[in-house]
């Protein structure tokens, strides 16, 4: 089974995933956390959600996370598929949720996924991976801690290098480790 | 220039030790060439027809002699002796070792240099004018800008990823000399009538196999509203561009296929929504900025030199001075072209002695300070007319003295089918057919501007589509064929070249490119160029005498 890596605080951690995807083809189960497709949480979403039951919802690339907006607080986590890892379009679509819609829940990326994308993607508010490159915590905890500094403003509240020239404290310069 | 402080320089080194580890693990066998591609890409190292070829950037076009000395030394140290100065003003180095690598990119680091966003589907290295913070037409140093966008690009956690490259260049002066255009965003800086700094923001050239012209969103943005602008458009680009036809990836294809008109609508309404408090810079910012650019002390010297006067008396110093010195914006001064294109040499190629040797001249005569031009020559941006003929002679000296800027001998071309991978025909010794065809320098002056640009493929690196006369080579049944297009402009009359008719055998282009000369120069009326000629006439007597000459 895959990891799935979480994001807590400044530790990477290998977490339980308590959701099941379930694809639009295939029956919704009895009980448990799911995750659904954006189509089917639009055509089932109310009534999956008074089940009881925690809902997810997964996004391809090509699906507006504007889609979702109203119905965020209720949404448990998304999911941001990567088809391929060259496909850049959820990276927009986290700093959205994040910074614009102002999500709060799990923002989790699955399919190609790999350690080198680890810095742009937690910066981008995405904090929950599921990596396809056989990589664990320890991989993105330390793909995440290359670069002490940052030149912009992302969704993960880093302060960038003309904050820092201002005289911001950048968290992870003081915990920056050379060796990789 | 921008001196980077210890926050520049650790993002260097960080990116450096970051390569080093990725580097050791394909060596190892951890990981396969095809999960190593796009981490050595990221890294500008190209894998090539004979090597890996790394890209180094200049940002911006600008170097000091510290890092010119550096890049002669790499050269010679982990390359053949020289470096080919490219279209976007970055220097390839064309054979590096893998195990090498490394090393050149900690050699780099040290001097402030680095490859990085040199390849890949992200924001490329910024350009600028190449006569930035000398020539007197700026409002402004455009430098300034550029170093703004270098930083807010660099490790972009959003715009990485985007459908395809991405490239940008800035400018500040009424005359472009960045070829704005035909960038995917060109940005024309101007002083609006209250003396404030607006940007004409044009979206959407490109040059490759669908040629266009970029277009005008915005005819003035408020210039502190840069960066958040830049967003607004690479955010509606990364969400809606084409990913699933490299050919139609580029943004110039997303402009075209909603019209400018929608597009900007799309723009606008993004940016509506950008919080500027967060995505512009601080003033503050902007200031600090501007002032690590630490700007020159020039003297007070007459405009008038006497030295440069009597010196005009050698006919070679005479036509230096005509083609390759350019006004400077304090009396006194001149802006001085250094060519890449002595006829028989590979159009942007430069050895380690010469780096050095330019080195030298630039610490004596211009600040320490070099630039390079997309037309792959160099610039000296801050010589004393005083010191003027010591410094032609001393060009001379080396073989970099050729009097033939914006002539037919000034030629762009890509590396070809002699380096590169993605060619289909070489475009080197075309160049060199050519330049040594026109190499007399007086027939070259009396034929006068003339743009020749030659592209291997139809990537287009040799800007051919932009050329008066624009070459580009075609494989047909393994034979080397050149078609030849005419009208192209990269200036502020930017147009793109018609293509003329069949495509010529490679032994052929020089002949062609004769009768095209000969055929311009029996229709010229006055002081026309070969462009404005070609523009009253058409193409039609160009067309007529090619191919009778075929016949």
């Amino acid at each position: 089974m895959p990891t799935l890596i979480s994001i807590e605080g400044d530790k990477a951690v290998a977490a339980d995933d308590v959701f099941a995807f379930v694809a639009d083809e295939d029956p919704i189960p009895a009980s448990g956390d799911i995750i659904v497709t954006l189509a089917r949480f639009q055509s089932e979403g109310d009534g999956l959600l008074a089940a009881g039951r925690r809902v997810g919802v997964r996004l391809q690339p090509s699906e507006d996370v504007e889609a979702l907006a109203y119905d965020l607080p209720r949404i448990a986590l998304i999911e941001l598929a990567f088809p391929k890892f060259r496909d850049g379009r959820p990276y927009s679509a986290a700093r959205l949720l994040r910074e614009r819609l102002s999500y709060g829940g799990q923002v989790r990326a699955v399919g190609d996924v790999l350690r080198e994308q680890a810095q742009f993607m937690l910066r981008c508010g995405f904090d929950a991976f599921i990596p396809s490159d056989g990589s664990g915590p320890e991989e993105w905890k330390a793909a995440t801690r290359r670069y002490r500094h940052v030149y912009q403003r992302g969704a993960d509240h880093r302060p960038p290098i003309y904050a820092e020239r201002a005289g911001a404290a950048s968290p992870v310069k003081e915990e920056f480790e050379h060796g990789l | 220039m921008y001196r980077y402080d210890a926050y520049d320089k650790a993002m260097l080194t960080d990116r450096s030790n970051e390569f080093r580890h990725q580097v050791a693990r394909r060596l190892a066998g951890e990981i396969t060439e095809d999960q190593f591609k796009p981490l050595r890409l990221m890294n500008g190292l190209y894998l090539q027809l004979h090597a890996y070829m790394l890209r180094v950037a200049i940002p911006y076009g600008t170097l000091s002699t510290r890092q010119l000395r550096r890049l002669a030394w790499v050269a010679k140290t982990y390359d053949k002796g020289y470096g080919h100065f490219t279209t976007r003003t970055n220097l390839q180095l064309h054979w590096i070792k893998l195990r090498d690598a490394p090393d050149v990119m900690d050699a780099l680091a040290e001097v402030d240099l680095h490859a990085i966003q040199t390849s890949g589907n992200c924001i490329r290295n910024v350009t600028a004018d190449p006569y930035a913070g000398a020539t007197a037409d700026e409002v402004d140093d455009p430098r300034v800008w550029a170093e703004v966008i270098r930083q807010w690009s660099t490790f972009h956690p959003e715009f990485s990823y985007l459908p395809r490259k991405f490239k940008i260049a800035v400018t500040a002066s009424a005359k472009d000399r960045t070829a704005a255009r035909s960038y995917d965003i060109g940005l024309q800086l101007r002083r609006g009538r209250d003396g404030a700094l607006g940007f004409e923001v044009m979206v959407g050239g490109g040059q490759g196999r669908s040629p266009f012209l970029a277009k005008t969103v915005r005819e003035s943005l408020p210039a502190g509203w840069l960066l958040s602008y830049l967003e607004a458009i690479i955010r509606v680009y990364n969400r809606h561009g084409r990913r699933d036809n490299i050919h139609k990836a580029r943004i110039k294809i997303l402009v075209n296929s909603l019209g400018v008109e929608e597009f900007t609508r799309q723009v606008e309404a993004e940016w509506a929504k950008i919080d500027s408090a967060t995505s512009d810079l601080p003033d503050t910012e902007l200031a600090r900025i501007r002032g690590a650019f630490h700007p020159n002390t020039f003297q007070t010297l007459p405009p008038v030199s006497h030295a440069f006067e009597a010196a005009l008396a050698d006919p070679d110093f005479a036509r230096f001075a005509r083609r390759n010195v350019h006004p400077h914006k304090i009396p006194g001064y001149a802006i001085v072209d250094v060519s890449l294109k002595a006829p028989g040499q590979t159009p942007g190629d430069c050895s380690s002695e010469q780096m050095e040797a330019i080195a030298d001249l630039a610490d004596q005569y211009s600040f320490g300070e070099v630039r390079v031009n997309y037309t792959q020559n160099l610039v000296l941006p801050h010589v004393k007319l005083d010191d003027l003929p010591a410094l032609h002679a001393a060009l001379k000296a080396v073989d970099l003295a050729s009097a033939n800027i914006d002539l037919i001998t000034d030629i762009i071309a890509c590396p070809g089918l002699d380096y590169c991978s993605l060619a289909n025909a070489r475009a080197i010794p075309v160049a060199q057919a050519i330049a040594q065809r026109f190499a007399d320098p007086e027939r070259a002056e009396a034929i006068g501007e003339l743009k020749v640009k030659i592209s291997g493929c139809i990537n287009a690196c040799g800007h051919h589509h932009l050329g008066n006369i624009g070459i580009l080579g075609v494989d047909k049944k393994g034979e080397e064929f050149y078609q030849i297009s005419l009208g192209g402009s990269g200036d502020n009359d930017a147009t793109l070249a018609e293509i003329l008719g069949p495509a010529v055998h490679f032994s052929k282009v020089p002949d062609a490119v004769e009768t095209l000369v000969d055929t311009y120069l029996s229709q010229r009326q006055g002081g026309e160029r070969f462009l404005d000629t070609l523009r009253r006439t058409g193409l039609t007597p160009f067309k007529e005498a090619l191919y009778a000459d075929a016949d």
